[in-house]
């Protein structure tokens, strides 16, 4: 029954790409509000990765547990490197923002490399090889937990998006800047929220990553760019594009490498990317510019 | 006489609004001619036409007799359309006079050439002595010249002039007034300028073509046109005609 | 070439004729160790000085300049290991392999309206693809890599890039100086106004008659071909391709550092840059091996970019000739 097969590696990429997701909700925030261009996306991924790694293997604490505290540690490090370092960059030309933040990515990856060296780090969970039986199909715990705790701080931003005041207030700032200052919005200290949002997406979803991939410091530009890749794919400006996006990378990943050879399988998300931004440069989900 | 710019029929529509309606009317060489109406009367639109930057739903623009409604902005340029903006664009990192080399080498493909076109250009407008300086540095009024330098430096046979003298001081809108009827006069360069400035519509226009939602409702002298009673009404409401 | 020289001021010429003889008098003086930092240098000023021409004059910010790197060091590569057609030769194939890729690139951004950060990812997008597809593929050797031979009968056939450190050393000079005099001449052409035209207000160039399009495509292939000659000396000087290197972002991000920290839309901005950054790469290297901590070094660096994009993002140059008082057109 190979279609059980197919199946499987499917459900595989969707769980896996509502982790990818949640991570690329983080830059679809940034990029969509601050519009800073935060090369340095996936390098925080692995940090947040290790951290996780680190409590588990010091403390035993499960990452499924510690995401939510890295997570508010990642926002007030994304408040305070937007409100400090980064908001003078915030008119400035593409080329000066990605140097800054391709200096803050070198910084980072070779810092991890310093502290743990080249080889990866997994969190050896209990659970790690326990598995549900769902029909034909055997799905790892982790993965559905993971994905479910991933859709879980989605739905929770929406809400805040949506129904909180700030939330509303940084949408302002998203749609209509100069709009937004001139009613009184306080623009700094929403850019300072909006970078801290998303970077504890960031936070979340690497502590959740540390449950299906071991953490290493090369691991940062490939999830840079498979974070830009969703955002763009699924569409900027929509969260549940995001998420979407995610999905579809998670799954077409886990279908190319299954059918034609693991190391192609980015090869159609990059050429997917190159479709997406000739064709259709808003993604699936985003509102037309 | 072959008229150098006939706009025949000419409309545009943005989703539901219709910003420009069944436009017609022609300009002669060497003439000029003012486009004036209120605000949002769709004389920017109808130049965007003109110079390309958008295509007409419906009409045909003809320039020097052949058909210009479909190319794009640098073809327009090229057969002879030269065009400034409302919100002025200058090359900010660039000196005036390298701003005006650029448009020198439309003509001018070797560049000491084109520098000397842009210097004599320079010198016309009154702007020689700035020409080191960076254009980001300008005073509006000079950055309005340098736009028409820039322009001109096409060499066009139709300038296109979209309101050039808005924020100007009157001393400065004469100015203005006077070096654009001076090429008329000197070079048969003919000129279409939308504006607001009666000031200037009135010193240099030899004909008055008004919009009003998008129509054209008025076409004459201008001393006739601002005492037709259509005219002052879409300006000033059915008050005023009372 | 001779009116780029008179245009100069005389201690423009003195300066720049003085940095040229102490270069081409270097190797008599210099250690094995410094000259192969100064092959390193001169490379990536070339190389950077490609890059320039589409970003700091056009305006095109391409982050996938090793594809045309690796695409000119694969073809020059394989004309030599399997037909043994000498560089002379086989830079025009990477030329024009180079440009046909560019133009691709190019052709889909600009027919298609991709701008700033998404042409960016468009480049990137291109040389990833481009290197999983190398990986992959059997006649160029794939992952394994590619090969050129170490034949001692060769050694001193310099036309052919084969022998000692110098044959490297003054090719990458004539590189270097070469790709100086192209820059000079190109910025102060037709075309160089055109693209500064573009880069300023694309909107406002065309209204003056430019065909962005066609001036956009002219920056990429310029570029890129010019690139790929920087690949061919790449091939011969390493004598060993391997896709994963040689089209990983990594060299994309390396070889535009130098142009920007040393003036965008500068001349001698990408020289600058390069002479800066290799060399502080390398005392880096030096001075934190003595910590025994991999990547103490590019944690420095890292910083660095940081502090100078932070202090004089229009790069080092600009600011250099001030002090210098020499007068440059601004970027």
């Amino acid at each position: 029954m190979t279609w059980s097969i197919y199946l499987g590696v499917v459900v595989q990429g969707v769980l896996t790409g509502l982790v990818y997701g949640l991570m690329a909700l983080g830059l679809s925030v940034i990029f969509g509000v601050v519009r800073v261009v935060n090369f340095a996306h996936g390098e925080f991924a692995v940090v947040a990765m290790y951290a996780a790694f680190l409590l588990f293997r010091e403390l035993g604490l499960d990452p499924l547990v510690t995401m939510l505290p890295i997570a508010a540690a990642f926002f007030i490090v994304g408040f305070a490197l937007q409100a400090t370092l980064i908001n003078s960059f915030v008119g400035r030309s593409e080329h000066e923002q990605f140097i800054l933040l391709v200096g803050v990515a070198i910084v980072i990856l070779n810092g991890l490399l310093m502290l743990f060296g080249p080889d990866a780090r997994p969190a050896n969970l209990p659970y790690a090889f326990d598995s549900y039986a769902i029909g034909p199909l055997f799905i790892d715990k982790v993965r559905i937990y993971s994905a479910v705790a991933a859709l879980a701080i989605a739905a929770g931003l929406f809400a805040f998006f949506r129904y909180t005041v700030t939330g509303t207030a940084i949408r302002a700032c998203a749609d209509n800047l100069t709009g937004a200052a001139v009613v009184g919005l306080n623009v700094k200290r929403l850019y300072a929220i909006t970078f801290g949002i998303g970077l504890a997406c960031v936070g979340a979803a690497g502590a959740l990553m540390v449950t299906i991939a071991d953490a290493a410091p090369n691991l940062g530009p490939a999830y840079t760019l498979l974070a830009f890749i969703i955002v763009i794919v699924g569409g900027l400006g929509s969260m549940a594009g995001a998420l979407v996006g995610g999905v579809l990378i998670g799954v077409s990943e886990a279908l190319a490498g299954f059918i034609i050879q693991p190391s192609m399988k980015s090869m159609f998300s990059f050429a997917l990317l190159i479709a997406v931004l000739v064709l259709r440069p808003h993604g699936l989900l985003g509102r037309r510019a | 006489m072959t008229p150098l710019l006939a706009v025949d029929g000419v409309s545009k529509h943005f989703r539901g609004l219709l910003a420009v309606d069944r436009v017609s009317f022609a300009v002669a060489p060497g003439d000029i001619l003012a486009v004036i109406g209120p605000n949002g009367a769709g004389k920017t639109t109808l130049f965007n036409m003109i110079a390309g930057v958008l295509a007409p739903d419906d009409g045909t623009i003809a320039f020097a007799g052949e058909r210009i409604d479909r190319l794009a902005p640098d073809a327009i340029c090229r057969r002879g359309i030269g065009r400034t903006f409302q919100i002025v664009r200058p090359f900010p990192a660039l000196t005036v006079e390298e701003n005006v080399v650029v448009g020198a080498l439309l003509r001018h493909h070797h560049v000491a050439s084109a520098r000397r076109h842009a210097l004599a250009v320079l010198e016309r407008l009154d702007l020689i002595d700035k020409r080191a300086q960076p254009a980001s540095t300008l005073t509006l009024p000079d950055r309005k010249r340098l736009e028409m330098a820039r322009a001109l430096a096409t060499e066009p046979k139709l300038l296109l002039l979209d309101e050039v003298m808005a924020g100007l001081r009157p001393t400065e809108t004469d100015r203005m007034v006077a070096i654009l009827s001076g090429l008329n006069r000197d070079s048969g360069l003919t000129i279409v300028l939308i504006e607001h400035v009666m000031r200037a519509v009135m010193a240099l226009a030899r004909r008055v073509l008004v919009l009003h939602h998008g129509a054209a409702i008025a076409e004459g002298p201008p001393a006739a046109i601002v005492r037709e009673p259509a005219v002052i009404q879409s300006y000033l409401g059915e008050e005023a005609l009372a | 070439m001779i009116e780029l020289w008179r245009g100069l001021e005389p201690r423009a010429r003195g300066l720049i004729a003085g940095f040229f003889a102490v270069l081409l008098a270097a190797p008599l003086v210099a250690d094995r160790y410094l000259v192969s930092v100064l092959t390193l240098v001169l490379y990536y000023a070339y190389v950077g000085q490609a890059w320039n021409l589409m970003m700091g004059y056009a305006g095109q910010l391409s982050l996938g300049h090793a594809l045309y790197v690796g695409l000119g060091a694969y073809a020059a590569a394989l004309l030599w290991v399997h037909f043994g057609i000498g560089p002379w030769l086989g830079v025009l194939a990477a030329i024009l392999l180079a440009m046909a890729f560019g133009a691709v690139v190019g052709w889909l951004g600009f027919r298609f309206g991709v701008e700033g950060v998404y042409f960016a990812l468009l480049t990137i997008a291109s040389a990833e693809f481009t290197r999983i597809a190398f990986d992959n593929m059997g006649f160029t050797g794939g992952s394994g890599g590619l090969f050129l031979p170490y034949q001692r009968e060769r050694l001193g056939e310099w036309w052919n890039l084969r022998g000692g450190q110098l044959v490297f050393y003054y090719a990458a000079l004539a590189l270097a100086a070469g790709g100086v005099v192209l820059a000079a001449r190109l910025s102060r052409s037709r075309l160089g106004y055109q693209w500064l035209a573009v880069r300023e207000d694309e909107t406002a160039a065309r209204s003056l008659g430019i065909d962005a399009f066609g001036v956009k495509m002219k920056a990429v292939l310029v570029s890129s071909g010019m690139t790929a000659v920087g690949g061919v000396f790449y091939a011969f000087y390493y004598n060993n391709l391997f896709p994963a290197q040689i089209f990983d972002i990594e060299r994309s991000i390396e070889l535009i550092l130098g142009p920007i920290v040393g003036g965008l839309g500068t001349v001698f901005g990408p020289v600058i840059g390069a002479f800066i950054l290799t060399p502080l790469g390398e005392s880096l290297i030096a001075l934190t091996a003595r910590l025994d901590a991999p990547g103490a070094k590019a944690v420095f660096y890292g910083l660095t970019l940081i502090a100078i994009i932070y202090v004089r993002p229009n790069g080092v140059w600009p600011w250099l000739a001030r002090l210098l008082g020499l007068k440059e057109r601004a970027p």
